[in-house]
This record gives structure tokens, sequence and C-alpha cells, in this order.
């Protein structure tokens, strides 16, 4: 079991993590979910005692990482994929590892068959892919066997046979009982992978809770409409109840509208009864993305400027 | 979750097949390793050669000198430039962890962080130490066979067998100080730049500080002291013993392997 209480990390006059607190339960996969720069990987960097915390605790059992005797019989942790020496073989990358736990050379074959790289393991790692160094970062996480897992990004550079191995491995190792806590910016993988949910923006923590629970609580259905009278249905529909907000198009075609508040019958029958045109009438589905954009939207460390598209915003997969 | 059992510290053993598994499984160890053979036993059969053969043209202090201690002439030719390379070998040790993210992967495995880089030190200065025997033997010899005719020289002289073996010590140590710059600095080529400024620069203006302070400042800098034990005898512009040299040399390591030690438990890896 991981436990974080008050953590926080400051670069500069930044806060990385601000004041987070959660706890990542045994026997499931917990999502650590966050746009780009929001703090992920540096909350994972404190917890193994990689970077050292500016206040609070991060514990693995009740201990701290550093005082772990042997740590990667009890943690096993995946950080960026190519953190090894080029220069190094696989097999020669773990069997080091290896030797710091006392661990036998047994255990490096084990993994590296684990993982698929048998054929490879007396390669010199300069030469694999970003997914094959993945698949190493894998197997040095799982050489000791732990009873713990932290994983960032894992399935970054994966091909889809890779993520859905990944993805597999995972919900394994939750099953085993193990604890297993997986970073991801992207809500989809974690939708089909996590069953619980830790999402931080800006280092501040946003929500802690199952992820069915995280779509239902912040998901709002929707209705997108489309009309050469937008501006005369928009009226009509905030009349009826109904909230309306544009949607940015590009181009001279009519400007979509996105309903909330009103399903898409009654849409209809009020435009109809209004004698108004629709060229489109499509109920939204609420997707995880959505969710979560909605929830970390206020925290995006790097925006873009407001995206200018024809597509219906956050159409769901 | 089962508590954790104590591992009794024997583990440190483990810590220094891991080190010994690193280094020998990149290809800049073997490299370096190749290249400080021929540097060293190269040069100073090339220059000792020049030596012997422009005898009669050089000045008399100079010939005065080298009678008086062959051995430390000889030592000083080739080992001069062999040791930049136990300077990149030493340096690279652990800067190349940092460089290519390693490092994160070894703190993980051994969080405690001081074992790692203390095996990492004793696997490099044993390694180093054992080449650095045979090379600065194979020099002596090399040496003392083309020097012969002009300033002969045996290792049973006095003094000359405690210069060889000194020569073998002065680059163990000169690797653990090149290792301990490597780990203050975490960057390749900024600490091998950092470490040429010591080793070579630093002697050249140091030579130009005038009166007997000037000649302390010298004799003090690290590899300067440090070299005095590959010689047989004191000389008589230096104000340090062989051995206190030696002395001088390792204290000023021990200085930069504590700030090593003390930054790489304190700061983010």
């Amino acid at each position: 079991m991981i436990e974080v209480t008050d953590l926080s990390k400051r670069y500069g006059d930044k806060l990385a993590v601000d004041h987070l607190s959660f706890r990542v339960e045994p026997g499931r996969v917990t999502g650590f979910l966050g746009p780009n720069g929001a703090g992920k990987s540096t909350t994972m960097r404190l917890v193994l005692g990689l970077d050292h915390p500016a206040t609070g605790t991060a514990t693995i059992g009740g201990r701290r990482y550093a005082d772990l005797a042997e740590p990667l019989s009890m943690v096993g942790a995946l950080l960026e994929a190519k953190a090894m020496h080029p220069g190094r073989s696989a097999q020669q990358h773990l069997w080091y590892l290896a030797q710091t736990q006392g661990l036998p050379r047994s255990r490096v074959d084990a993994v590296l068959a684990l993982v698929g790289l048998t054929g490879v393991a007396h390669k010199r790692t300069g030469g694999y892919s970003l997914g094959m160094s993945q698949r190493v970062g894998v197997a040095a996480a799982m050489l000791g066997d732990p009873r713990v897992l932290l994983l960032d990004e894992p399935v970054n550079g994966l091909d889809p046979e890779g993520i859905q191995w990944v993805r597999n491995l995972m919900k394994q190792l939750a099953a085993e009982g193990r604890t297993v806590f997986v970073s991801s910016h992207l809500m989809s993988e974690m939708a089909v992978t996590a069953d619980h949910l830790v999402v931080i923006g800006a280092g501040k923590l946003i929500a802690d809770c199952s992820t069915q629970e995280f779509i239902e609580r912040n998901s709002e259905r929707s209705v997108l409409v489309r009309s050469p009278d937008a501006a005369r249905l928009a009226s009509l529909l905030t009349g009826d109840g109904g909230t309306v907000r544009p949607v940015a198009v590009n181009g001279d075609q009519p400007s979509p509208l996105r309903v909330t508040g009103l399903d898409a019958p009654r849409i209809g029958e009020l435009a109809a009864r209004a004698g108004l045109v629709l060229h489109e009438l499509t109920p939204q589905l609420a997707s995880l993305e959505e969710a979560f954009l909605e929830r970390t939207s206020g925290s995006v460390e790097y925006q873009a400027p407001e995206p200018v598209t024809a597509a219906p915003e956050g159409a769901s997969r | 979750m089962t508590t954790i059992t104590q591992a009794p510290r024997a583990r440190f053993g483990q810590l220094l097949l891991a080190e010994w598994t690193k280094l020998r499984s990149v290809r800049s160890t073997i490299w370096s390793l190749i290249a400080f053979v021929v540097v060293s036993v190269g040069l100073t059969s090339l220059i000792t050669w020049l030596i012997a053969e422009n005898w009669n043209q050089a000045n008399a202090a100079d010939r005065a000198a080298t009678v008086a201690d062959p051995v430390a002439t000889i030592l000083g030719t080739g080992l001069y430039f062999g040791q930049l390379v136990i300077c990149v070998l030493g340096v690279l040790a652990i800067s190349a962890e940092y460089s290519t993210g390693t490092i994160r992967a070894s703190l993980l495995a051994v969080p405690r962080r001081l074992p790692m880089l203390a095996a990492k030190g004793v696997v490099l200065a044993l390694l180093v130490l054992v080449v650095g025997e045979l090379v600065a033997l194979g020099s002596f010899f090399a040496g003392a066979a083309l020097l012969d005719e002009h300033a002969p020289v045996a290792l049973s002289d006095p003094g000359v067998a405690r210069a060889v073996t000194g020569a073998g010590l002065y680059l163990a140590v000169l690797g653990l100080f090149s290792m301990a710059v490597g780990a203050l600095l975490r960057h390749t080529a900024g600490a091998v730049a950092a470490i040429m400024g010591i080793v070579f620069v630093l002697p050249i203006i140091a030579n130009f500080l005038p009166g007997s302070w000037g000649q302390h400042v010298y004799n003090y800098l690290p590899s300067v002291s440090g070299a005095m034990l590959a010689q047989a005898r004191q000389a008589a512009d230096q104000v340090l013993s062989p051995w206190q040299g030696f002395g001088v040399c390792c204290a000023w390591t021990a200085l930069l392997l504590t700030a090593a030690f003390i930054l790489l438990k304190k700061r983010d890896a």
C-alpha cells in the first residue's frame, strides 16, 4: 500500500506538487491521472525517494522507500524508458540490478522471458526501439517480484499489441493482490485499465475515487445541435431551461451549439414547433476523456490556444 | 503487508559485484584501459628514447636530475599523459550514470545512496590500481632499458620499487579524485574539463608563482603532490617527501569524496 500525506515539492518558485494526500490500495489498478506537467512523475519520484519533498511524507507498506532493506523485492518502478546505458545489454542492465539485491541470475532470465526480450537480451540497449526499452523497464520493475508497482506512462511507445500486453499484465498483477499504481495523461487508457483513479492538476488533488464514479460524477450529458438559425434556436432552448454554449468552428457553416439540460427529443420538438431547420441533432455520450478535460481544464500547465475545429468537440469514443 | 526484516550488512559485497558488472559491461572502460596502456608505455618509450638520443645536447641541470633519480624521469614521461585517461575513466564511472539516466535505476536499487558510490569507488580504485601497477612496471622496464647507457637504474635500487608501486597507487587515488569531480558536477564534459584544469593547467599556472609560497602552492596541488610518490627521493626544489606528497593528494581526494557523498545524499537524483 502506498500512502502519500501532505506531499509537496517546489522547483524554484513553482509548486510542482501541492500538499498532495492519497492512498493506493492493493488488489486493484490505481490510475494516476493528470495533464502533462501536473506533477505525476514528480510525485512518483518523491514516493521512490529520488527527490526530496518540501513537505509531507510518502510511505510504501508503512516505510519510506529509502528505509527499505531490499527495495526491489518490495517495490518495482518504471520511470522513463530510456534510463539505461545504451552500451549495456538488457541482460547486463538487469544483472547488475539483481546483484545489488542478491537475486539469482534465474530472476534475470525469468523477467526477460516475461517481457519477451530473451532473444535480444545480449544486444546493446542503444539499438532498442522505445517499445523494447519500455519492456526492459518493465522487466527491471518485475525483477524482485515486488508487491508494489509504480509505472510512469508504461504504454508510451508501445505498439497496440504491447499496450494490450501491459494492460493485461497490470490487471493480472492487481488480481494477485499487488498494489499497482500507474500514471497516464490519457483518459481513454485509464478508462480500460484502472479500477480506481487519483486525478491531479497543477500538483493538486482533483479526485480520488473509482473510475466509474469519476465518469458519472463529472460528466453531464449534452446534445450537439446545428442549425442555420442558431441565434433563435439558442434563445428558444434557453427559454425552456436549457444551457447553450456555442462550439467554436472553422469556416462559414452554421456554428454548432452544445446544449445541456434538455434531451434530444425535446430539442427536436421545440425546433419543429418554432419551424426551425436543424442540420444536426446528436446526443453526446460523456467519455472519461471529457470528464478529465472538464476537471483539469483550469490546471493545464501548457495550454494551447482554444482549438478551432469543425469536428464536434469531445466526440465520444 | 508482512514485516520487512533488515538485511544483514554483508550486502556491500553484492554492491561491489554490481559495480564490477557495470564497469566491465561498457565499452568505454575497455577502450580507456587500452588507451591508457598504449599511451603510457608508448610515450614512456618514445620520450626516454629521445632523452637518451639527445643526451649530449641537454642542459647539465636536466641531466643531473635524471641521473639523481632516473625512475622519477621515466615515470614522469608516458604516465604523465596516461593519467589523463584515468581521469576520464574516473569521471565516466559516475557521470555516464547521470547522462544516461542509469543513476535512477541504481539509486532505486540502493536508496541509501552512499553505499552505491562507495562500492563504485572501491571497484574503480582496485581496477586502476591493478592496471596502473602493471603499466608502471612495464613503463619502468622500457624506460630503464632505453636510459641504461646514461642513467642506469634497477628495481632493487633504494626507493625505486616504492616509486614504481607508488605510481600505481597515485593513479588509483587520481581515479577516485576524478570520480568525485564527476559525482559533484554530474556532467561528463564539465567534469572532464574541470579535472584537466586541475591536473594539467593549475600546475603550469602555479609554476609561475614567485618565491617560497609559490613553490608551496605548486607542491600542494593534488596531481603534483600525488605524483611525488612515483619518485625514488624528494627533489631539491620540493617541499614535501614522496609519502607526504601522496598524503596531501589523498587529503584532497578525501575532501572531494566527502563533498560528493554529502551532495549525493542531499540532491534530487
